[in-house]
């Protein structure tokens, strides 16, 4: 088990090596300089060239990609163009933010999932079977942002229960999951956020738990005697690794892909980090935080492969 | 049975309701506006606002004052530069490079410092000198354009500096009323870090820096201790928030969660006023146009530009953006006192037909640089789609290149001789003579000097344009500057659309604003009530 995460752990280092040379020239490649966002309106182009120089912009680009690198190694991922302050904190912060809305959404999706997914292989073709199939359809094919409007014209605008954007009165520093007044202002991103894994997972567990109702041993824990709800945990018992894996994926999905649900929220997260530095082509902070949503990604898969191995021997075997 | 039970709890949540609103109300007296800007991100406050001229309007002009200010008590005319930190300036009658300042006494900034010629100076240095330890290179980004004539700046008492320009510059106030002055004493504290100084940044303006959330919320409180008493805010506290979606925006505004909402989009006013939210307008100088390619084919043709002019239907512009836009046969808006008496290229496309038959440009290709969004770009992409229908309606075919708001900043500041458009759509402040007419026309200020993108060239325009800077009598300069501006529009050195009228949407609780014809906004009149 120690060797199989160790090899696994080994293997993550040439990939996050690879995302980071994918990540510096394409942001090289994409027109636009970070540092015409800190010239006013009427600069010259001498302006312009000056502040290059004093940020090391004028360097080649081999150059710059290796003191950066030099310095991620060491665990300084640099100091953002726009706001001159240390990408490491503000990326930490805005994880903190994004980990925890997703992963609420993820384990809500997840729960949710298998109820109706079991509900709906129970009782295949039933009126409860289409209601759940017409939901999980609606979450994977509706854009999260569209979604996450509409919300906002619904609860927010016309019946006032919850606030439109932001992350509490006061800022997310103050924030409190445990509060009331500062909750509601995640019911919104989270509900967002987690449709279109409920649909995913809704289908998935569906058709697996319909599969598995229909292999003989089912027929043999009947014929021992077993309630339908115990039939029904040995159902769900074997759909377990493959559930596991959906959720890790679906997690990893969430925490890269929450670029619009937080733009459309104002979410202080890392989607809204991200959207921010592409705008201002903050190079620094747009590595930093690509770096860290792809460790987040490649971890969460690891751990996900160890969890399938715990729960499916057989997996680790192969 | 039910509808009773319903009732009833009703009836007890309204009234709980209603009783924490009474608890909360008594419990804070304070006062507080929540204004949200368009900016993706605060913008810096520590003297040197990013994110174009809307941080200068609410991380700028309300921590920070310049030796001059602009008036902005008025909708109903320009703004124009009144006494700030100076109170009164002249040029030297005997050198008419020396301009001599005369300084506001009895002022103090936030942390207590005296503002004083000392501290001028020192604010000079921190963007002049880069040898001074005060030196910071990102506010010579942001402050270096309005130093770049000043040669150097003398004490000559303890409220009276000379500065010296390297020209004469008739101009040099509008500059001036652009740059901070922040607290020497707060920077040399924090040891002339400034990441330290940003913790407790320190101007002389009518709001005192309270708190930031970074990416979140910048609050200000109110200085009650400004020299100004008339613009002591009548609000406790200013809560400034960045959000980038106008849809976001405008829910925010009627969800209750802001109080003053920042160009609301065309499509939401309809909405917000049917809730009761206050939307105003009122012309300032924006120009949104296409800046002209002129030394290559087929612009550095007179006719051609005429005929693009001509073939300009404005009020459709107009009628598309539901009326937050004027028409615009000029840079300025007829209010600034350069407007003149110019040509006007009113809608004629069979004129515009014939002059690019004269001009033998049949098709006329060109190629236009447009970005998706951007600060000042208004509805970029149907504008663009609408102008482009418009000028091949007349023998145009026009290729719209879109990009990014931050690629088009590039292609602007490094000139159009480096690229392969015939025009851009970029967006301009001409908010003073010094932008609006001498850097967008002479050639002195050509790329990499500045802001004549197109290289547009007409010797009458640039003689005009030096006689102008050197002459220091207002009336007989503004007759100048009038001519600059009038020969620039028979050149028809751009292709004019419309004039933005910055709309913007106020909770129905807040009175007192008055939205000035200015890119800078005035906030401290605003009165918050219950």
């Amino acid at each position: 088990m120690w060797l199989y995460a160790g090899r696994r752990i080994v293997l993550t280092i040439p990939i996050l090596l690879g995302v980071t040379i994918i990540c510096f020239a394409l942001v090289q490649i994409a027109p636009g300089d970070p540092i015409q966002n800190l010239l006013s309106p009427t600069a010259t182009a001498q302006d312009a060239a000056r502040l290059r120089a004093a940020y090391g912009l004028d360097q080649p680009l081999m150059v710059q990609y290796f003191i950066w690198l030099g310095k991620v190694c060491v665990g300084n991922l640099g100091m953002s163009i726009s706001d001159n302050v240390p990408v490491a904190g503000e990326v930490l912060h805005a994880f903190v933010n994004t980990i925890v809305i997703a992963l609420i959404s993820v384990v809500l999706a997840f729960v949710v999932s298998m109820i109706f997914g079991v509900i709906a292989a129970y009782r295949t073709g039933s009126l409860a079977d289409r209601l759940i199939t017409a939901v999980a359809v609606f979450g994977i094919s509706v854009p999260p942002f569209w979604l996450g409007v509409i919300l906002v014209i619904f609860f927010a605008v016309d019946l006032s229960w919850l606030p439109a954007t932001g992350m509490g009165a006061s800022g997310s520093e103050t924030f409190s999951y445990f509060r009331w007044a500062d909750f509601k202002f995640a019911i919104m991103p989270i509900i967002a956020l987690a449709l279109p894994p409920l649909g995913i997972m809704t289908r998935t567990t569906r058709s697996s738990i319909a599969e598995i109702l229909n292999q003989d041993f089912i027929q043999t824990l009947r014929a021992k005697g077993l309630s339908e709800a115990q039939v029904i945990v040995h159902a769900v018992v074997n759909i377990m690794p493959q559930a596991v894996a959906m959720l890790g994926l679906q997690l990893g999905y969430l925490i890269g892909g929450s670029v619009l649900v937080e733009t459309v929220f104002t979410w202080p997260g890392t989607g809204y980090l991200l959207n921010k530095a592409v705008l201002t082509r903050d190079i620094p902070l747009l590595q930093g935080t690509i770096l860290v949503l792809a460790t987040a990604f490649v971890l969460i898969n690891l751990v996900v492969d160890l969890a399938q191995s715990l729960i499916d021997p057989r997996l680790k075997r192969s | 049975m039910l509808s009773r039970g319903i009732r009833g709890a009703v009836k007890i949540a309204a009234i709980a309701v209603l009783a924490w609103g009474a608890i909360g109300g008594r419990a804070s007296a304070e006062s507080v506006l929540r204004v949200a800007m368009t900016a993706a991100d605060i913008p810096d406050y520590t003297g040197a606002p990013d994110q174009g001229y809307e941080g200068y309007r609410f991380a700028g002009y309300t921590l920070y004052d310049a030796l001059g200010l602009w008036d902005l008590s008025s909708s109903t005319k320009a703004a124009d530069v009144v006494p700030g930190l100076a109170t009164s300036w002249a040029i030297d009658p005997n050198n008419n490079k020396r301009w001599i300042y005369k300084l506001r006494q009895g002022v103090t900034y936030h942390d207590g410092c005296a503002w004083n010629a000392d501290s001028a100076i020192w604010n000079f240095a921190r963007v002049m000198d880069p040898k001074a330890p005060q030196f910071n290179a990102r506010h010579v980004g942001q402050m270096g354009t309005y130093v770049v004539n000043i040669a150097s700046v003398d004490k000559i008492d303890d409220y009276t500096i000379a500065i010296n320009t390297k020209a004469p510059s008739s101009l040099f106030p509008y500059e001036m009323a652009m740059y901070y002055m922040i607290s020497n004493c707060g920077v040399q504290k924090a040891g002339n870090d400034y990441n330290v100084y940003m913790k407790t940044p320190a101007g002389t303006g009518p709001y005192k820096f309270d708190k930031v959330v970074p990416h979140e919320r910048l609050e200000l409180v109110k200085n009650d201790k400004y020299w100004n008493p008339q613009r002591i805010p009548k609000h406790d506290r200013l809560v400034l928030l960045p959000m980038p979606e106008a849809s976001t925006r405008a829910a925010a505004l009627l969800s209750g969660q802001v109080d003053f909402v920042e160009a609301p989009s065309p499509d939401t006013i309809p909405r917000l006023k049917d809730a009761g939210m206050k939307i105003i307008t009122v012309p300032y100088p924006h120009n949104w146009d296409y800046m002209l390619r002129m030394d290559v084919p087929p612009f550095n043709d007179i006719r051609v530009r005429q005929a693009a002019n001509y073939a300009m239907n404005r009020q459709d512009m107009v009628d598309m953006l539901q009326g937050v836009a004027v028409a615009a046969t000029q840079t300025l808006i007829d209010s600034q006192p350069w407007y003149g008496k110019p040509v006007s290229y009113d809608y004629n496309p069979d004129k515009a037909k014939a002059l690019l038959k004269e001009a033998g440009c049949t098709p006329c290709v060109i190629k236009v640089g447009i970005s998706t969004s951007g600060s000042g770009q208004m509805q970029p992409l149907p504008m663009n789609e609408l102008v482009k229908e418009q000028l091949e309606a007349v023998g145009f075919n026009v290729q719209l290149a879109p990009m990014d708001w931050n690629a088009l900043i590039g292609v602007f500041l490094t000139g159009a001789k480096k690229y392969d458009f015939n025009a851009i759509n970029f967006s301009m402040a001409p908010i003073d003579p010094v932008q609006g007419i001498l850097k967008k026309w002479m050639t002195a200020y050509a790329p990499p000097a500045c802001c004549n993108w197109g290289f547009f060239a007409d010797p009458k325009v640039d003689q005009l344009g030096n006689e102008a800077l050197g002459e220091f009598d207002a009336t007989k300069r503004n007759a100048l500057l009038t001519k600059m501006n009038e020969q620039a529009v028979a050149d028809a050195a751009e292709l004019y659309i419309v004039h933005d009228l910055n709309p913007r949407a106020l909770s129905p609780k807040l009175s007192g604003f008055v939205q000035a014809q200015s890119w800078f906004q005035d906030l401290t009149p605003i009165v918050v009530s219950p």
